[in-house]
């Protein structure tokens, strides 16, 4: 009771005039930022980020995180119209989302999308407004050999659920960790890993990384498709609205079975992405006519958007509570966090409630005003992607210079970005996941300072992360994660050799 | 997706090469580190020193790209980009090389100009005109967005100098 009479108070805040223009301005950024090549989320979140350093707390992460929702509904744009899939999570969408706008029902499948997107987001609210507050009243027990467990526990599950190789998955956490180690260290105060380059001191800066790696890689990787988008037009008026929504209540099982997995995907992170395609799966195989998935079927974009979406705000609990993110760009509003001086983690919910619950609020009102927005949009997003490439792709890159640029003031900056923009792209064709490393590199500082008091306080016994019921499980359940793949391969082997008698009839 | 079957006849970068290549600029990364770590200290002097850290993570590195490493050698060779299509790249990444190393001299405003000029003279099929108007609006745009709206301090050059900037 207590929480929703913070959550009230959070709506005033929330409801300011100030503030409510910030979320509209935020999900229209985001909308931009999400139909564009190489802006998406985290980039977008990073390159406006250096700008509301000087903002008050609020009213920045309400202008950031509206850009987050924006991002999202944008994404379900280009995936449709121009089946460019915006973000890896929207992959899913393009299946049935494309064929539909093939067909001249780009309208129903836009609303849909975006009314998925909806769902799947004020689920994953519910989730954060009931739950959150539990978990960081839990977390405050936790000491440094606790939260150098759950760090543990979110490295794991990267490497555990990630389809990529497991290796390149190990490979970019470990690189994310040594970037983080560059430069000054905070406890003995010496520098590391500089090799004598004065530039190097400062350390990498998350923000110049991920706008190389997720903005300059982006363009450069959709230059080698050519420089023409082929989009299909799109017409959304209120009748069309008006009857896809009249036709939703009929998809409820879907709905709801998507938003559940979105909710418990995106709370073990990296988590969106596979979340979109378990929804997308899960429908599939409960709908009663399967062979119409993947040629324009409309619960087929239902189903991976309300996951993705959830799952996508899902990854901003572990975020709040426990200052530990489940997306890039969750990672990213962490760093923002960070600099605004909150310190993310369960302390947030004692000594800056006005702050949570004021974006808390705001996530609810954020997903409304996006909704309502991108309805009312569409077309005029859609005519963004006619725009010659030639034209926004320079525009897209000076921005990201500037952006980078404007983190510290420092030239060498976009430098860096240049470098990291070459490395992203090498690394996105090559499967190297991004996302990991981001958070490696956000969380870095912070997961060794756990670690380095954990073993302080033990005299360098690793038993310390077994020495009671809390840490042991937390370290077990990574340890089961990290394992998931072999595990689930070893056991799926396993019943295949003892039962081929049976499957074989039912087999397909 | 679609276009693989059509890509893969075309000519260009094995990339079972530049797997193997990343692989082992990474191994070459973690040795780097695993030797500025034992340089330092990585081990224990009342409380993990200050390469403790760096060091195990390059171990779990180096471990992680000789896995990579070998699987990349194991793995069927496939195009990694064509060689037209890295013409295209080359095409983006060579203006955008030449941008940064403009900021240096001549600050950014003017080097926007400069960029949106060539890239769309280049790679656009614009009318004079409209190039005209990018050229000009972006970088006025920029300005009045960072200096004035924000009073941020972008680089600038002889020609922001000559203006009274």
């Amino acid at each position: 009771m207590d929480d929703l009479h913070q959550l009230m108070l959070g709506f005033q805040v929330a409801l300011s005039w100030t503030n409510v223009m910030f979320m509209i301005v935020g999900v229209l950024l985001g909308i931009v930022v999400g139909v564009l090549p190489g802006l998406g989320g985290p980039n977008g979140v990073a390159i406006l980020l250096p700008l509301t350093f000087g903002m008050d707390p609020t009213s920045a992460i309400i202008l950031l995180s509206s850009i987050y929702w924006g991002a999202l509904f944008g994404g379900a744009i280009t995936s449709i119209l121009f089946n460019i899939p915006g973000e890896a999570w929207s992959v899913a969408t393009t299946f049935d989302g494309y064929p539909m706008a093939q067909q001249g029902k780009a309208g129903e499948a836009l609303t849909a999308a975006f009314t998925a997107s909806f769902i799947g987001a004020l689920a994953g609210v519910i989730l954060i407004t009931f739950v959150a507050p539990l978990v960081a009243k839990f977390a405050l027990r936790f000491g440094p050999a606790e939260f150098f467990g759950v760090f543990f526990l979110t490295f794991c599950s990267f490497i555990g659920m990630g389809k990529e190789n497991k290796a390149k998955i190990v490979a970019s956490l470990a690189i994310g960790f040594l970037l983080a180690a560059v430069g000054l260290d905070t406890i003995s105060g010496d520098l590391r890993l500089t090799f004598g380059v004065s530039e190097l001191i400062k350390g990498f800066d998350f923000l110049v990384v991920v706008i190389g790696l997720f903005g300059v890689s982006e363009i450069l990787l959709t230059i080698e498709e050519g420089l023409h988008f082929k989009g299909k037009k799109a017409q959304i008026d209120l009748k069309v609205v008006l009857r896809t929504w009249a036709a939703l209540p009929r998809y409820w099982a879907t709905l709801i079975r998507s938003s559940i997995v979105g909710m418990w995907m995106g709370v073990t992170p990296g988590g969106a992405i596979a979340a979109s395609f378990m929804g997308y799966g899960l429908a599939k195989r409960f709908s009663r006519t399967p062979e119409n998935f993947g040629r324009g079927e409309i619960e087929g974009v239902l189903a991976p958007e309300t996951a993705a979406h959830a799952a996508g705000t899902s990854a901003l609990l572990p975020m709040l509570a426990l200052g530990i993110p489940g997306s890039a760009t969750a990672a990213v509003l962490l760093g923002g966090l960070m600099i605004w001086g909150l310190q993310p983690g369960p302390l947030l919910f004692i000594e800056n409630k006005e702050f949570v619950w004021g974006l808390i609020a705001s996530m609810y009102l954020g997903n409304v005003a996006g909704l309502l927005i991108v309805l009312a949009t569409v077309p005029v997003f859609a005519a963004i992607m006619r725009i010659p490439f030639a034209l926004v792709a320079p525009i897209i890159l000076i921005v990201c210079a500037i952006g980078a640029y404007t983190v510290e003031s420092s030239r060498f900056d976009i430098w860096l970005m240049l470098v990291f923009g070459v490395i992203g792209y090498i690394f996105k064709k090559l499967d190297y996941p991004l996302a990991p490393l981001v958070l490696a590199l956000v969380l870095g500082d912070r997961a060794e300072d756990a670690f380095r008091q954990a073993l302080l306080g033990s005299g360098g016994n690793l038993s310390v992360f077994f020495s009671n019921g809390l840490v042991s499980t937390l370290m077990v359940m990574g340890l089961a994660l990290l394992f998931w793949g072999p595990l689930s391969a070893g056991t799926g082997f396993l019943r295949r050799r003892l039962a081929p008698a049976r499957s074989a009839p039912l087999g397909r | 997706m679609t276009e693989t079957s059509q890509t893969a006849t075309e000519p260009g970068l094995s990339r079972r090469m530049v797997e193997i290549l990343v692989a082992l600029v990474l191994m070459g990364l973690a040795g780097l580190v695993l030797w500025d770590s034992y340089e330092r200290g990585a081990g224990w002097d009342a409380g993990p020193q200050n390469g403790f850290f760096p060091a195990r993570v390059g171990w779990i590195l180096l471990i992680a790209a000789a896995a990579a490493l070998v699987s990349a050698v194991r793995r069927e060779d496939s195009v990694f980009v064509t060689y037209g299509q890295l013409r295209m790249v080359g095409s983006v990444f060579a203006p955008l090389f030449l941008y940064v190393l403009a900021i240096e001299f001549v600050g950014i405003y003017t080097a926007s100009a400069l960029f949106m000029a060539v890239f769309m003279v280049m790679l656009g099929e614009f009318r004079w005109w409209q190039t005209l108007l990018a050229v000009v609006a972006v970088p006025l745009v920029a300005f009045w967005v960072f200096e004035i709206q924000f009073r941020l301090s972008l680089p600038k050059g002889p020609v922001e100098a000559m203006l009274g900037f």
